[in-house]
């Protein structure tokens, strides 16, 4: 599924980035690389960006760029 | 004894401190903001360091690098920090590392390792990772990376002799022992392409490990500068064998993606080996306030009423220092009048040259609330929030939600906010940004709107007015954004990926820098550009002389007996001159043009002056309309003054021209420079002023009409 599909306080595991190059680098920067953890932290009206947690790094990221990631969202949430 | 020079460049995330460190090393004044992208330009200082066993001195310079995520090439700061690392002269790295989030730091740091230069790793914030129970053994991971690795902390002052040490021990090495080590697969064909390289004797500048590794990695210099010599011949078959392994390997055709998986590795790996974590603290706060302030429907709100807020701080709070202000210079006026009577070096000081720089100065109250509440907003880590809550907004209208942080710059200043947009990383959202900046009305504007707000709606509305005029400009920017965007830049938008960085308490030396150094800047600006801009208004307002004039209303002032009748031919006498002295000559050249927004030559001649600097248009006003009678000067005389000549259709059109119109010739030559044409500059100022008078149009027929 993709990462726009999370709620606020899911958690998930990325799968897959469908980006160009260079926004795969980008994200891949900020430390969102597939086998990675996230945990969606809130997102603005209308859904428009989202925020999300990655290894203690929390990222703003809008719909579009969310939409290219693919996630695998964790059935319960494992406490940390 | 001649001190050794070592030159360091500092190269960190953004927001790991970097700026903070170098204020707590050299005590320097640095401009550090809690935002991706606040440094752009790049800046030095200095610090000297004894070794206490040869007591030899060393006088280190740091060149502070802008922040950047990594050598990409994404967005300006890290082109300009990856062509600084690739093409200038240094002697030695400093990597500063946030130690609260070092996996993320490591990524940055694997880049750098690979560029084969000595380097010192700077774990910084050392005590904040301790408070949130991250313990990082140092010498562990020193051993990893294999250069030194220094905990400090700008803000306990930690380490920060120890990281001298390190530097100066790391020059002295002749050469680096960094390494990263990648997965065995790619380690294989390093070895297999050294190899050769040693077989060959190949002289080289920089190790053969490193070599190996660029071009496995496909750098595009190394290519360039390789593919002239002899060796290529021998070395394309290895190397093309070479790159085949590892696609086999990774399955992978994309080296860029190979090489960013194991830097990912390599960060991991070292994490994991080198930290270990009790709990989480400090971030839940963060996660609280974010609860709050990034909420689905306070967050608008809740910001907006911050703004309001500052705005209303602004003024209400700035007005008692700024009577003194005036006062004080009212006094000096008065002074120098009585001191060198009535003559013409009277007159420059007093009329031109404390009269326009007084006004100025008065309004530095204003911009240092002003400027302090922005400081704030940018050290504590909100601005990013307010990134993230007006994206979806901003996007609409062509935006970008980082185009915000330039345009709530422009609230202070539009010189540093059109610098400010270059964190924008595509042309097109970065040109719109520059475009519409000129809508948010800077600092210099609010003497202005104070004057007009206070004349014709009264002190106590001031400040709703004002938080209107903002607000109003502010609409007029996303509106010509949008305009821009469909009909003149159209394009790929620019991906919205930022990080939100932790809420911190700022530190009041940091705002305290800050604030000086924009307020210095503001003064500096007054003492110099205005003071010659007051200087000539003056003197295009008494020159050129008219003796006759002068005469003929003397003698009629002989005649009467009545004081009050002197004093009224006395004012028509002053008037009398102003419109026969130049600049009553140029406002009324150009007053045709004006005429249709109800403008008399003054607010004419104002306005133009006003291109030079938007305090000139008050300091000019105050010239056009209280010479003579120095007595009453000041700011609520001139209000009078205003009440008196300028109808409220008019002054209302005023208002909107001065909101619209370009800032000034700084911030023209600032545009000029960032969009690198002479053309976009045309357009901005013919656009502008177009807009300007159109609007202002409207707003006097309108405003008539109603009245």
């Amino acid at each position: 599924m993709r990462l726009t599909e999370l709620r606020k306080g899911d958690r998930g595991t990325i799968l897959r980035i469908q980006a160009d190059p260079e926004l795969r680098n980008r994200l891949h920067s900020f430390g969102i690389i597939p086998g990675e953890e996230l945990e969606v932290k809130g997102c603005s009206l209308a859904r428009q960006t989202m925020e999300i947690d990655v290894d203690g790094t929390l990222i703003a990221l809008r719909k579009e760029e969310a939409e290219k990631i693919e996630v695998e969202k964790s059935v319960s949430a494992p406490a940390r | 004894m001649e001190k050794e020079k070592i030159k360091v460049a500092l190269v960190g995330q953004p927001n790991v401190g970097k700026s903070s460190l170098i204020n707590a090393i050299a005590n320097a004044k640095l401009h550090v903001g809690n935002f991706a992208g606040v440094t752009v330009d790049i800046s030095e200082v200095k610090t000297t360091y004894c070794d206490p066993e040869g007591c030899a001195e060393y006088e280190i310079t740091i060149v502070d690098l802008p922040g950047t995520y990594s050598l990409n090439d994404y967005s300006m700061e890290e082109r300009v920090t990856k062509e600084f690392l690739l093409h200038e002269e240094y002697d030695l790295i400093v990597n500063v590392v946030d130690s609260t989030h070092l996996q993320r730091n490591l990524l940055l740091t694997a880049e750098l390792l690979e560029l084969g230069q000595k380097m010192v790793v700077a774990l910084n914030m050392i005590d904040e990772a301790k408070k949130e129970g991250i313990e990082i053994d140092a010498k562990q991971l020193g051993v990893i990376l294999g250069v030194p690795v220094v905990p400090v902390s700008a803000k306990t002052k930690e380490g920060l002799e120890k990281l001298k040490q390190s530097v100066v021990e790391v020059y002295k090495k002749p050469k680096t022992d960094s390494k990263i080590i990648y997965s065995d697969f790619i380690e294989e064909e390093i070895d297999r392409l050294v190899k050769f390289f040693e077989e060959k004797h190949y002289p080289s500048e920089i190790p053969y490990r490193h070599l190996a590794i660029r071009l496995l990695k496909e750098d595009t210099q190394i290519y360039k500068r390789m593919h002239d010599e002899p060796i290529w011949i021998e070395l394309l078959p290895l190397l093309r064998e070479a790159l085949d392994h590892i696609y086999l390997h990774t399955g992978k055709k994309d080296i860029n993606e190979i090489f960013a998986d194991e830097h990912f590795a390599f960060a991991k790996g070292a994490k994991m080996e080198v930290i270990s974590t009790k709990q989480m603290r400090a971030k839940n706060l963060t996660q609280k306030i974010d609860n709050l302030l990034i909420n689905k429907y306070l967050g608008i709100p809740i910001f907006l009423f911050l703004m309001w807020g500052l705005f209303q701080l602004t003024f209400s709070l700035g007005q008692l220092p700024m009577d003194w202000i005036q006062a004080g210079f009212d006094w000096l006026a008065a002074q120098t009048h009585a001191l060198l009577g009535e003559t013409q070096l009277a007159s420059v000081i007093a009329d031109g040259i404390l009269g326009g720089v007084g006004a100025v100065v008065s309004f530095l109250p204003n911009i240092i609330i002003l400027f302090f509440g922005i400081a704030l907003l940018e050290t504590t880590g909100y601005m990013a929030r307010v990134s993230f809550l007006l994206d979806g907004f901003f996007h609409k209208f062509g935006l970008h939600g980082k185009s915000f942080v330039p345009l709530v710059t422009g609230f202070g200043c539009t010189v540093p906010a059109y610098m400010a947009a270059r964190t924008l990383k595509s042309r097109t959202d970065r040109m719109i940004t520059l475009f519409i900046l000129g809508f948010m009305s800077c600092s210099a504007r609010i003497p202005v709107y104070v004057l007009f707000a206070g004349a014709f709606f009264g002190t106590e509305h001031a400040g709703n007015i004002l938080f209107l005029i903002y607000i109003a400009g502010a609409l007029f920017g996303l509106m010509a954004a949008k305009v821009l965007r469909v009909f003149v830049f159209k394009g790929e938008d620019d991906p919205f990926v930022m990080e939100m960085p932790k809420y911190r308490l700022p530190s009041l030396k940091l705002i305290y820098h800050v604030v000086a150094g924009q307020s210095m800047d503001y003064l500096r600006k007054a003492g110099t550009f205005i003071l010659f801009a007051s200087v000539l208004v003056w003197f295009a307002s008494n020159y050129p002389k008219n003796p006759e004039l002068e005469k003929r209303f003397e003698a009629k002032i002989a005649q009467t007996a009545a004081p009050q009748e002197k004093a009224k031919l006395q004012g028509r006498l002053q008037e009398e001159l102003l419109a026969q002295s130049y600049l009553g000559q140029v406002g009324k050249a150009t007053q045709p043009f004006f005429a249709p927004l109800g403008f008399d030559w003054k607010l004419s001649v104002a306005l133009e002056a006003g291109l030079a600097a938007k305090e000139v248009v008050v300091s000019t006003l105050g010239v056009l309309y209280s010479l003579g009678n120095a007595a009453d000067k000041g700011a609520r005389a001139l209000q009078e003054q205003l009440k008196r000549h300028v109808s409220f259709p008019a002054a209302l059109a005023f208002i909107v021209f001065v909101m619209l119109y370009v800032p000034c010739f700084a911030a023209m030559a600032v545009f000029k420079q960032e969009t690198g044409s002479w053309l976009y500059l045309a357009y901005l100022f013919i656009g502008t002023t177009a807009v300007a008078w159109a609007f202002s149009f409207l707003t006097y027929n309108v405003v008539k009409l109603l009245v």
